[in-house]
């Protein structure tokens, strides 16, 4: 008798828990205080504004490999994941990610525009739904550079005039493209050389000459733990750590926006989820990436919205109250010379040059 | 024995055979014992050996093109790579039908970074190609030779088909191949471009190391178990808590812990300045190299070293050492030729757990290792999660297995594995 009230429990309640599941949703980010802006800008909003439970998880980092895993497991658990724009170029070709009409699925802008203009060259794959600009850029210790601080991305291999060690990502990316400018390429033809296994050489020639003053990094808090201990004069990060470093932690750094690499960071909705899932994915990136949300995330971390129509938006930080316009990478000021991460470049020579980088870094 | 019929088998109390009745009793027992055990059994087998030989099985597996391009792949079979000369239309033809489909069903971008690890700039010829081939009608549309090598002009090399062909069956020893940074071309197999050689370094340095780290461990783990097993019970209790408390730790702390205390503005560092033993502008480099890989793993290991050493010591009565004693051995000898044959068995189980679990680990070096210090590890845990070439990391892993397997086995030689005591 006991034992049958246990199971009658058991069951209704399995049945009473179900409709409460199908009000969740998973999203996938970064963790840290990426995830802290968007659970501010859009979660939050979002839940009170539907009754959607969102559960964060903060594995962006692993999300292809664990897509695919799910994928062929036949059991996806996301609803949402934000990937940077090369993973999602590898999600889409993997047919991972479902495509995405920007016109019908996405919000206009206010004025009307639709939003494949609004978004403009930012859509780099039929899957991706761009959310932010981020650049990878160099910070330095004012306190460590003399009296002429470096306005030039040179700076990093000039070890006579700035001693002391560098930080650089434990990646070919962004590094071999530094490294050639450098060595007297010009910034149109860079990738051409790159293409080139004597090019590819020339780049690690001259990465060689400051090998021995390289603590290379493989997270993004690296590099300003690095610089706040004062390990090392310089390096390279995400612009969004450096500000946390600069204007959150008030240590004596400073920004080199030089030479800066763009990239984007944006939304992907995984294939293989059950129609209301998949509705409700749509749903929530739809109000996510309008034009005033995306504005919103500006006001919580120094990352650029990645529509045109929110850049007028963007006011001050949340807590600290200054304005944030001028440390968006996309500010005039900031971006006088800048790349785009090659994306197809990239995805086609990432597993060559990577062996080819590795195997000279283990030397 | 002249009658037979009169003595017989021996009967047992229902009158069967007794043997055939006792081994039956036997069968059932046996058949109960295994009931008893199958629900883990049944665990193992599900958790553990099947996701392990299915990720061991994609080191070889290649179904990928030939189930994308069937066509292309009879076709292509007869071609000559060496010839010199592109393969003829009918390959070309049943290319664009192969392709076709794939487009439909979007695995034609999944071919690509596939044939990406083998030749960079694959990928994004299919990506491109598919765009066009969408529009194109197998029929009406041909000739397609030109066509193609229009939309990319990789279609237009030799390289391109023949690296296709080269991979066509379901099979591949590619993997492997280049797990020992050796390629699979096809002119046949050929050494990696030097330029690209690491992955056989990296094995090398992670046995290297891997011995080196249980050696440190030995060394430093003996005297500590010493003590506790010959300290009173209530001190050695209080020091037991002190070798597995940084157990109870998180990894990922201790870890962070010896980056705080190694790097060059660090607490060792900031000490040696202030005792004036190193001058400020030499600092000494002790983390982002071997070093630091060494120091940190030591660290995490010690107590799978001492704790099987500590157990087994417990064991050796005190009374053995004063009876050599009084028999005239010198403190050395009454160690060395009494008490430490008899610790043997503990410092041998503390060698296989230290030496296989820092074989495979994986964050420590990572985060510590800098550029020298790095495992082969990391090389498949980068497989694993950016490359996405699953087939490669299947193989190193598969390396790594069979070299953990060799070296217990040699190990099972040389000392015998009967003579490893846990407790």
């Amino acid at each position: 008798m006991k034992l049958k009230t246990l199971i009658l429990t058991a069951a209704s309640s399995a049945f009473i828990a179900l409709p409460a599941l199908a009000q969740e949703m998973t999203i996938v980010s970064w963790g840290g205080a990426y995830t802290k802006s968007q659970i501010n800008a859009y979660h939050t909003p979002y839940s009170e504004m539907t009754g959607v439970t969102i559960i964060n998880d903060d594995s962006a980092a692993e999300a292809v490999a664990k897509l695919r895993a799910m994928n062929e497991a036949g059991n996806v658990t996301w609803d949402v994941v934000d990937v940077v724009a090369a993973d999602a170029i590898r999600l889409c070709d993997e047919g991972l990610a479902m495509e995405i009409d920007p016109d019908t699925q996405l919000a206009d802008a206010p004025d009307g525009t639709k939003a494949s203009e609004d978004f403009g060259d930012l859509i780099v794959s039929d899957c991706f739904i761009p959310q932010i600009v981020y650049s990878t850029t160099f910070g330095y210790r004012t306190d460590m550079v003399g009296d002429t601080p470096p306005t030039d991305v040179c700076a990093v291999f000039d070890t006579a005039t700035y001693p002391g060690k560098r930080s650089l990502e434990k990646r070919p990316i962004n590094n071999m493209e530094w490294a050639l400018i450098c060595d007297g390429v010009a910034k149109d033809d860079v990738y051409d050389v790159l293409a080139t296994a004597e090019g590819q050489q020339q780049a690690l020639d001259k990465l060689a000459t400051i090998k021995d003053d390289v603590i290379w990094w493989s997270a993004g808090a690296d590099t300003p733990q690095l610089l706040a201990d004062g390990e090392v004069v310089m390096g390279s990060t995400y612009n969004g750590r450096l500000f946390s470093v600069i204007e959150e932690q008030n240590q004596p750094v400073a920004m080199l926006w030089d030479a800066q690499v763009f990239d984007l960071d944006g939304w992907i909705i995984p294939t293989g989820l059950s129609p209301e899932r998949q509705a409700r994915a749509l749903d929530y990136v739809k109000f996510a990436t309008d034009t005033q949300r995306l504005a919103d995330q500006a006001k919580y971390i120094s990352y650029g919205p990645a529509r045109k129509s929110s850049a007028p938006l963007v006011g001050k930080h949340a807590t600290l109250g200054i304005d944030m316009a001028p440390h968006m990478p996309t500010d005039p000021d900031n971006a006088k010379n800048t790349f785009l991460y090659n994306y197809v470049f990239w995805a086609d020579f990432r597993d060559d040059i990577d062996a080819k980088f590795q195997a000279w870094l283990a030397q | 024995m002249t009658d037979v019929q009169a003595s017989g088998p021996v009967l047992a109390a229902d009158g069967r055979p007794l043997k055939r009745s006792l081994a039956r009793a036997l069968r059932r027992q046996k058949l109960r014992a295994l009931m008893l055990i199958a629900p883990l059994l049944f665990f193992v087998a599900i958790t553990f050996v099947i996701p392990i030989g299915s990720m061991l099985f994609r080191s070889i597996e290649n179904n990928i093109v030939g189930d994308t391009l069937p066509e292309t792949v009879l076709a292509i079979a007869s071609w000559d790579s060496a010839s010199g000369e592109l393969p003829d239309e009918e390959v070309y033809a049943a290319f664009v039908r192969d392709m076709i489909v794939a487009v439909k069903n979007k695995t034609h971008t999944r071919l690509g970074s596939r044939l990406n690890y083998e030749l960079a700039g694959i990928s994004s010829m299919f990506r491109q190609s598919g765009r066009q081939v969408r529009k194109w009608d197998p029929v009406e549309d041909a000739p397609f030779r030109d066509k193609l090598i229009d939309v990319h002009k990789g279609w237009g090399e030799v390289s391109t088909w023949a690296l296709i062909q080269t991979y066509s069956g379901p099979y591949t020893s590619g993997y492997f191949l280049n797990a020992v940074d050796l390629q699979l071309t096809p002119e046949g197999i050929k050494l990696q471009p030097e330029e690209k050689r690491i992955l056989i370094k990296l094995f090398i340095r992670t046995l290297v190391m891997s011995l080196i780290i249980t050696g440190a461990c030995i060394l430093l783990g003996y005297p500590v178990a010493w003590l506790l097993a010959n300290l009173p019970t209530r001190k050695a209790n209080l020091l037991l808590i002190l070798v597995l408390l940084p157990f109870w730790t998180s990894l990922l702390v201790r870890t962070s812990a010896w980056k705080v205390m190694l790097q060059q503005q660090g607490v060792i560092n900031d000490v040696l300045v202030w005792l004036g033993f190193v001058a400020d502008d030499s600092r000494l480099i002790m983390i982002n190299n071997q070093f630091g890989t060494i120091v940190a793993m030591t660290h995490i290991l010690l107590p799978f070293m001492i704790l099987p050493m500590f157990s087994v010591m417990q064991t050796i009565p005190p009374s053995y050492l004063r009876a050599a004693k009084s028999l005239g051995a010198t403190n050395w000898t009454a160690f060395w030729r009494v008490y430490f044959p008899q610790s043997i068995p503990g410092i041998g189980a503390g060698c296989i757990l230290v030496f296989i679990l820092s074989i495979g680990y994986y964050i420590t070096p990572e985060i510590v290792g800098g550029t020298k210090g790095v495992f082969i590890s990391n090389r498949i845990a980068y497989h694993i999660s950016s490359s996405l070439n699953w087939g490669l990391a299947a193989a190193l892993g598969t390396i790594l297995l069979v070299v953990v397997l060799m070296l217990y086995w040699a190990y099972d030689r040389i000392v015998g594995i009967d003579n490893v005591k846990l407790g």
